[in-house]
């Protein structure tokens, strides 16, 4: 239950000698601090840190917890996040002595277990990807495309081919151009057709001896399979170029059907997202890729190598990209991961994806009678309905929005809106397999009720929240990105 | 296990669809691209068989809780309360997401904005982003904010002792865009110096990066650098230590334009790599260059303060290919790790771990170097490393035998520099104790 009086932040509760932390003595022989350091280095004064004490933070921060809609509190259906169930249990091994504690520069001779991990979780990343060559280095899943991307050119460099463009649906993830621009190529926007697939004859003409690789999310962020993947692979094989394939929606098509299967080059996964790996408010993910074996030398390095017995880390290929990150990757994340993917095996990673998708479905065949569903009555594992008819209806300027924050007083979690940018009023709907019947009949219900209700009622929703439509152009206008004691009466007025 | 899948609530759903099975709602996909078989994929495990097989992959590995760690090189074994466990393990936090629906995100929002203050506080830098990966990708992404604030793309100047792994971070994403990494290295006391890193700087280098403490632990005279680089128009990207900063001076105190780091020190456990916290601050004037996500201070319609994700024109879920960088995910979580470990130690705190790293490391330094067998690389002070050259040339053998004596001792210099192949690089934290040096300096000597 929500502590009203708890609305201070950290510094605000600071006072003078106040602290939280005691060290032992320090047990070593000691000398004057400026022979060690050459007072020219030294500073004053400590940093200007808050002074608390231990309750103090503790309940400070329980507090802002409870400020929070999660997975493990309310249903959660922000779509192209698969926002699944995190199991406890990975949590749990995740962090035991000897797997949570390991330094990234032990001798490989002191990490067997670890390395033995991460070999079998490249070799299951192969195997449901269809891809023989794993990186497990970047560290997200727009790193993972940026990591390919360089894969890419770094291959082209090699055989002395100038390819400086890369293709991208209009309906890709934002990350997919910015990260074509960060490895130093173009992107040009490549079109949809109406129902949310790629269009052959735009891609056709884009696609030239300029275009290193085309980069494709299928399911798209539409939810659709785009089932002219196979006349895709071969047009952009066919002029030399590679495609890769943005990974996000991986949880609908687990052993269904495999990215190296239907063309695919290159691919990042989410362990995040498929895996079941915590979001942590933002992060972290992981962003493992998986290439073909061709392109197998140019992953960064290291990679992790076995005969069979002994496992160890090789550190160079002479036509690696370099390293993307430091140490080994996003270690944590790859070990929940791991756990994951083992609890469920083969068999059971199929079924993932069967729930996955028949919740969606479901879920769209109670949808789709009061709001419609651009892209028809069938989905993958997400949808994306539109909230445009609400707009003549109810008046509303931006009932997506609307909708979005009525939502939040009844409990769940909104939709992802605005995107896809190809539907007018998105609301992308992702459930995911672990979700029941039951919450996906209750949400269905909600969402119909507040498409009845008035529409002032909708304006100025959420009514049950802490806070209420925050004025995001005076956050943008006046930026206040830090607390600073001057500003502490504006602030404190306001409460 | 985690799915709903009693046969009536399918067929139900089924119907309700108008499919005859689930197979049909697979229809899509075409035929010739199906996997028709299982993945080969080991198990399904059980809740206790997975522990079992964990446990026995955990007890395969050298655990640094139960053997001391003398090894650092961007990663350190550092005292972590117990409430930041406690704070980063309550659900609300770690299994929400991005902050997109701020009424309900206040509690991630409000606890990002103290990390931005609380770095601002660390470093006395104007701005703070809500985090980045991790230290070397932080660094690379600072070097391209500095290249589209000057406009110079031709070229990026490293000390040589800024960590071998960021220098190859930072080659990786410059080359792309075809800029050139100059490399300049130290000078006598193991400190770069001045004039010559002058003699690399001309009209078209975007930066200079400096770690401080560098690679080696050992400090450098970063007033002169900044001196002589912003003389020529040169931004200034600081990779510091965050602990290092409960004593020495901040970066903005003496001129860095940008201040990046690696953040687990700050409460987070090693995990053999990651995932770490990148931390990147900068002053006012790069604001709109920034990458990541920021958190801005607003009032709601009913005048309460609250908090925002902001200025996100420079995203690129907004921006697509215009946007300032391609990151989407970021380290929420060790951020918040971060917070609570910085509200915990608090200015005298961080100044008391700060003091005993510096205690401890050169009672270290003074105890391997008292027989002969070893001499200190560099002459110069050093903050919680050091580097010592052994003139046996045996550094393997060496700390082959202290592993056997179970004590993960060190880091051999040679393959990241081949010119210190006799070399190795020691981190002692406030967490060793005098009896642990002693054992340590003395298992070097066997």
């Amino acid at each position: 239950m929500r502590n009203r009086q708890a609305t201070q932040l950290i510094f605000e509760l600071s006072r003078p000698g106040r602290r939280a932390v005691r060290l032992p003595e320090c047990d070593v022989p000691e000398q004057p601090l400026e022979e060690l350091v050459p007072s020219r280095h030294l500073a004053g004064e400590p940093p200007p840190l808050p002074e608390v004490t231990e309750p103090e933070v503790v309940r400070h921060f329980t507090n802002l917890s409870t400020l929070n809609m999660s997975v493990d509190t309310h249903f959660y259906p922000l779509g192209s996040c698969t926002m699944k169930y995190n199991p406890k249990r990975n949590e749990a091994m995740a962090s035991l002595p000897g797997i949570v504690d390991l330094h990234p520069y032990q001798p490989d001779e002191t990490a067997q277990g670890m390395l033995a991990l991460l070999f079998a979780l490249q070799e299951m990343l192969a195997e449901i990807s269809g891809l023989p060559a794993v990186s497990l280095q970047p560290a997200a899943g727009a790193h993972g495309e940026l990591t390919a991307l360089m894969v890419a050119a770094a291959h082209f460099r090699n055989r002395g081919e100038e390819r400086p463009r890369v293709l991208v649906p209009d309906s890709a993830h934002g990350t997919n151009p910015a990260s074509a621009k960060m490895a130093g190529m173009q992107a040009i926007t490549v079109r949809s057709t109406s129902d949310g697939f790629v269009d052959l004859e735009d891609l056709e003409e884009k696609l030239d001896e300029r275009v290193a690789v085309f980069m494709m999310t299928n399911p798209n962020t539409l939810g659709r399979f785009d089932g002219q993947i196979v006349r895709i692979a071969e047009l952009v094989h066919e002029r030399g170029g590679l495609i890769y394939l943005d990974g996000a929606n991986m949880n609908a098509i687990l052993g269904k059907t495999r990215p190296g299967d239907f063309g695919a080059d290159m691919m990042h996964f989410n362990p995040h997202k498929t895996f079941s790996g915590p979001h942590g408010g933002g992060g972290p993910g992981a962003g493992p890729i998986c290439v073909t074996r061709e392109l197998d030398p140019y992953l960064p390095r290291p990679i992790v190598r076995s005969d069979g017995e002994r496992y160890w880390l090789e550190h160079s290929s002479e036509r690696s990209i370099g390293r993307v990150r430091s140490f080994f990757g996003n270690v944590g994340v790859l070990v929940r991961a791991y756990c994951y993917i083992l609890s469920y095996g083969g068999e059971g990673l199929r079924r993932v994806a069967e729930h996955a998708v028949l919740n969606a479905n479901y879920l769209l065949s109670r949808v789709k009678h009061f709001l419609p569903v651009p892209q028809g009555d069938r989905c993958m594992h997400e949808f994306v309905a539109s909230a445009t008819p609400l707009k003549q209806q109810k008046g509303l300027k931006q009932p997506a929005m609307d909708v979005a924050k009525r939502l939040l007083d009844f409990g769940f979690h909104a939709p992802t809106v605005y995107f896809p940018l190809t539907v007018p009023e998105a609301m992308m709907i992702e459930p995911t397999e672990t979700e029941s019947r039951e919450t996906l009949d209750a949400f269905a219900q909600t969402l119909f009720r507040i498409t009845d209700e008035p529409a002032e009622l909708l304006r100025e929703a959420p009514h049950t929240t802490w806070i209420s439509r925050p004025d995001e152009v005076r956050a943008a206008r006046q930026p206040v990105l830090k607390w600073e004691p001057t500003r502490d009466a504006t602030g404190d007025a306001q409460r | 296990m985690y799915l709903y899948e009693t046969e009536e609530d399918v067929r139900e759903m089924l119907e309700a669809i108008g499919v005859a099975s689930v197979e049909d709602l697979f229809a899509q996909i075409p035929p010739a691209v199906r996997l028709e078989r299982p993945l080969e994929i080991p198990g399904p495990l059980g809740e206790l068989e997975l522990q079992r097989h964990m446990r026995t992959l955990a007890d395969t590995n050298v655990s640094p809780s139960s053997v001391p760690c003398f090894l650092g090189a961007g990663a350190y074994d550092h005292f972590i309360p117990e409430v930041v466990n406690h704070v980063a393990s309550r659900s609300e936090f770690y299994t929400s997401y991005t902050p997109y629906q701020p009424e309900v995100s206040q509690g991630n929002l409000q606890a990002t904005f103290e990390y931005q203050t609380l770095i601002c506080q660390l470093t006395g830098m104007d701005v703070s982003n809500a985090s980045l990966y991790e230290g070397g990708s932080a660094t690379a992404e600072a070097v391209l904010m500095t290249m589209s604030q000057t406009r110079r793309y031709g070229r990026v100047v490293l000390l040589r002792s800024v960590h071998p792994e960021y220098r190859q971070i930072v080659a990786t994403y410059v080359r792309g865009l075809k800029a050139r990494c100059v490399e300049v290295g130290w000078g006598e006391s193991g400190a770069a110096d001045p004039e010559r890193v002058a003699a690399e700087l001309d009209d078209q280098t975007a930066c200079l990066v400096v770690q401080h403490p560098n690679f080696f632990g050992g400090l450098e005279e970063v007033e002169a650098l900044a001196e002589v680089a912003h003389a020529r128009g040169v931004q200034v990207v600081h990779i510091f230590d965050p602990i290092s900063l409960g004593i020495l001076r901040r970066p903005g105190e003496w001129g860095a334009d940008l201040a990046v780091a690696e953040g687990q020190v700050l409460g987070t456990p090693l995990q053999y790599g990651g995932p770490y916290l990148g931390i990147l601050a900068c002053r006012e004037r790069f604001l709109r260059r920034l990458p990541g996500r920021l958190s801005g201070q607003t009032v709601d319609r009913r005048g309460r303060r609250c908090w925002v994700l902001t200025l996100q024109t420079r995203e690129q879920h907004i921006r697509r290919e215009k946007a300032t960088s391609n990151i989407c995910t970021n380290q929420g979580l060790f951020a918040l790790r971060a917070a609570v470990y910085l509200s915990l130690m608090g200015p005298s705190g961080l100044q008391e771990v700060a003091r005993q790293c510096v205690q401890k490391t050169a009672y270290a330094r003074e105890s391997i170097t008292a027989e002969g067998r070893y001499e200190l690389l560099f002459a110069g002070p050093t903050f919680k490393e050091f580097a010592v050259r052994d003139r046996q040339g045996d550094v393997r053998g060496a700390l082959e035998q202290a592993r056997e004596e179970g004590i993960l001792a060190g880091l051999p210099l040679e393959s990241w520099y081949p010119e210190l192949a006799d070399g190795m690089l020691v981190a002692v934290t406030e967490k060793r104790t005098r009896a642990e040096i002693d054992r340590w300096a003395a298992a070097l000597h066997r």
